[in-house]
């Protein structure tokens, strides 16, 4: 048995990866004590998400070396948490998950400081998302996942070549979980496919003809939606059906039974009610524990360079044996979340009748009846004439002005572009750049970059 | 390639995570076997791992983003990370980034509002303004059929991930109709099953529009109303036209919609 010392010990694993080089070490790889304390140090990781994934994920990173994190979760801790996310007890049911996680971690792994936030990530400004070096996360629905990229991939920067400024790339590692199956990807915005590009992968929702649940239920699941989608409104009106509420639960529960006695189907109990209604699949502690494991390398690669990083999709799957590919995905170059959009260059003056029609000029894009949204604001609608109204004020301001005088942002248009001689929707990314011109400049002095191709209908 | 007594199943990566399994029987073995086992099967796992391993040099053109075989490394550089830091902290910079949040979701919504293309007979309004598009309501007045001369009210609820979910709509007039029921419940199979992200709100108000124009008494969510339609066309005529003109049909009153 050989003795060690005691402080080499700790990190003897992570020495291995990150004290010598090897033959697949990235460019930038460094070895040495001093990226190991710089991982210490200067990194800081977002974990999003206490749950199965988020608790592995908390304990992995701290693990592993870095010493910054931060968790955010918006849930309490329930009972039914309890069987894999392994640092609640039975005494935190009812406290907010971020804060148990973080003291758990800090009590086992010294030196560790973690934060929680127990807020929904849509309440955080946006600049405490620009913090962070690399966001891991462990979240549960298409939403959030799809929100966290929006954010993301607003951080990133083109320059004049349409490549990605390395300085406004925020890598993401996302994993997510299945009952027996699961995946694990790295998305590096500019570089790797983003979220949206790849949303199309997604296989439809199943949901149930109405006019099934209402006349002729066949299984347990009909007479539950029926309970939950019809008769819940026919009996309480105005509420909402709020699922995490016991008493909405039951009683969606018992005329889910009363139903089902009805149509003699068997099958029907509170747990699948749970299972339909909430769309719960059981979760399982394995997958959790491979899927953040798979995750926490990812980002130990990403920040030190120490490794070829996945490429970029990994799929798990448990259910028969163990079976797991990695799939290599290619990014949407026209993506309207991650793509670079057409460049142009305008000055503050202009007014936003003018860019409408330049659009219709500039050669790339050939854009006829333009409308033009920034953001989360619509600047201006070509359709249906009441709104057409409503934005008509809009179109003698300058663009500059609308837009909040910030030097540059994103802004889309949509309308019909001329392609081959046919006419066609499109719907394209502009980045606009305003330059700083003292006094009034006309329309013939705003330069018009040609880029990228035009993006066809979705 | 040799061939063993157990079903082998081999799946390649392009990186240097080896997913190499095998199952044995119905048990599933990783990739750690134990000595013995390896050697009364005579195979070497671990050789052949070696092996490629090995084939795997380091290529450097797996940094160059425009080479096909682009399984680069991707890291973030740390100096450069330690460098922003101290800067900012020296100059307590504020970033300009762009503060306005993207959605994928609202901006399809805004297209697909933008290219409606109604029947004439229909029309669309925002009761919350111009800045939620989100939600708004459309009426349809049928130019044909049993419900002529009818104005029906939809509410149009349009979810964040749309268009992977299809909007929730619901009748907000009362309406004698085989396929809506007395809760404003639509059945219509491209809201729920049929619906596939390449549809948009157009052919959702097309769907509705031509539940007027023909109503369809073999997926009822109103089952008197369908069995009327069914077995006595004439009465059913009838029935709307009461309704419509906010009469009772049986038990039922229904508001005035013409």
């Amino acid at each position: 048995m050989v003795l060690m010392d005691a402080p080499q010990s700790k990190s003897r694993d992570l020495d291995k990866l990150l004290l010598r080089s090897g033959n697949l070490v990235g460019p930038g790889f460094f070895p040495g004590t001093d990226l190991r304390d710089d991982i210490r140090e200067y990194v800081r990781v977002l974990v999003v998400g206490a749950g199965g994934l988020g608790c592995e994920l908390l304990k992995d990173l701290a693990l592993s070396g870095f010493r910054n994190l931060d968790v955010i979760d918006m849930d309490r801790i329930e009972v039914t948490n309890l069987n894999r996310q392994f640092l609640f007890r039975l005494e935190d049911v009812g406290k907010p998950k971020a804060e148990v996680a973080a003291k758990r971690v800090m009590e086992r792994v010294s030196g560790v400081e973690i934060v929680p936030h127990f807020s929904r990530i849509e309440d955080k400004e946006l600049d405490f998302y620009n913090d962070f070096n690399i966001i891991a996360l462990g979240l549960d629905s298409i939403e959030a996942r799809r929100y966290i990229n929006g954010v993301a991939c607003g951080f990133l920067e083109y320059d004049e070549d349409d490549t990605p400024r390395s300085e406004t790339i925020k890598p993401m590692v996302d994993g997510g979980t299945e009952g027996f199956k699961g995946h694990a990807r790295v998305i590096v915005p500019g570089v790797t496919p983003c979220f949206e590009c790849t949303i199309w992968l997604f296989p439809p929702q199943v949901k149930f003809p109405l006019c099934t649940l209402a006349e002729t239920p066949r299984n347990a699941a009909h007479c539950i939606e029926y309970a939950h989608l019809i008769k819940w409104h026919e009996v309480h009106g105005g509420k909402s059906f709020d699922p995490d509420e016991p008493e909405h639960m039951k009683w969606v529960y018992d005329e889910a039974i009363k139903r089902a006695e009805l149509f003699g189907i068997p099958g029907v109990t509170y747990s699948l009610t749970q299972g339909v209604v909430k769309n719960i699949i059981p979760a399982i502690a394995s997958t959790n524990a491979i899927i953040s494991a798979a995750c926490a390398l990812e980002t130990l690669k990403i920040v030190s360079g120490c490794s070829k990083t996945l490429a970029n999709y990994l799929t798990y799957n448990g259910g028969e044996g163990l079976h797991t590919k990695v799939t290599e995905f290619e990014r949407d170059k026209e993506c309207l979340v991650c793509g670079p959009g057409i460049l142009i260059e305008l000055d503050t003056s202009i007014t936003l009748q003018k860019f409408i029609d330049m659009l219709e000029e500039h050669p790339k894009l050939l854009l006829s009846k333009a409308s033009v949204k920034h953001g989360k604001d619509s600047l201006y609608m070509q359709a249906p004439p009441v709104l057409e109204e409503m934005h008509r004020p809009n179109l003698s301001k300058p663009l500059y002005d609308l837009m909040g005088r910030v030097e540059k942002d994103t802004v889309h248009v949509f309308g019909t572009a001329l392609k081959n001689e046919e006419k066609q929707s499109s719907l394209t990314k502009l980045r606009v750049v305003f330059k700083e011109v003292d006094g009034v400049a006309d329309m013939d002095t705003a330069i018009l970059r040609v880029n990228s191709k035009r993006k066809t209908p979705l | 390639m040799q061939s063993y007594c157990f079903y082998f199943i081999q799946v390649k990566s392009s990186t240097c995570i080896n997913s190499e399994t095998q199952k044995v029987g119905s048990e599933t073995k990783g990739r750690f076997q134990n000595y013995t086992e390896r050697v009364l099967l005579n195979q070497q796992p671990r050789e052949r791992k070696l092996r490629s391993r090995e084939r795997q040099r380091f290529d450097p053109n797996c940094f160059d983003p425009n080479s096909r075989r682009r399984r680069g490394v991707i890291m973030i550089g740390l100096f450069k990370v330690k460098e922003k830091q101290k800067e900012e902290a020296k100059n307590n910079n504020a970033r300009g980034a762009s503060a306005k949040k993207q959605s994928a979701g609202e901006l399809r919504l805004h297209k697909d509002i933008t290219e409606l293309n109604m029947p004439k007979s229909c029309s669309i309004s925002f009761p919350n303004g111009k800045n939620d598009l989100m939600n708004f309501e459309v009426t349809i007045k049928p130019d044909d059929g049993y419900y002529l001369g009818g104005k029906f009210v939809f509410t149009f609820q349009v979810s964040p991930v749309y268009p992977h979910e299809a909007p929730k709509v619901k009748c907000k007039t009362k309406v004698y109709h085989p396929n809506i029921d007395l809760e404003g419940n639509v059945c219509l199979n491209i809201l729920r099953e049929d619906w596939k992200p390449v549809l948009n709100i157009n052919t959702v108000i097309y769907g509705l529009f031509h539940l007027f124009t023909e109503p369809n008494h073999e997926d009822p969510l109103n089952h008197d109303a369908a069995a009327v339609l069914r077995d006595n066309p004439k009465q059913f005529e009838a029935n709307v036209k009461r309704a419509m003109y906010g009469g009772f049909v049986g038990q039922t009153s229904f508001p005035r919609c013409i």
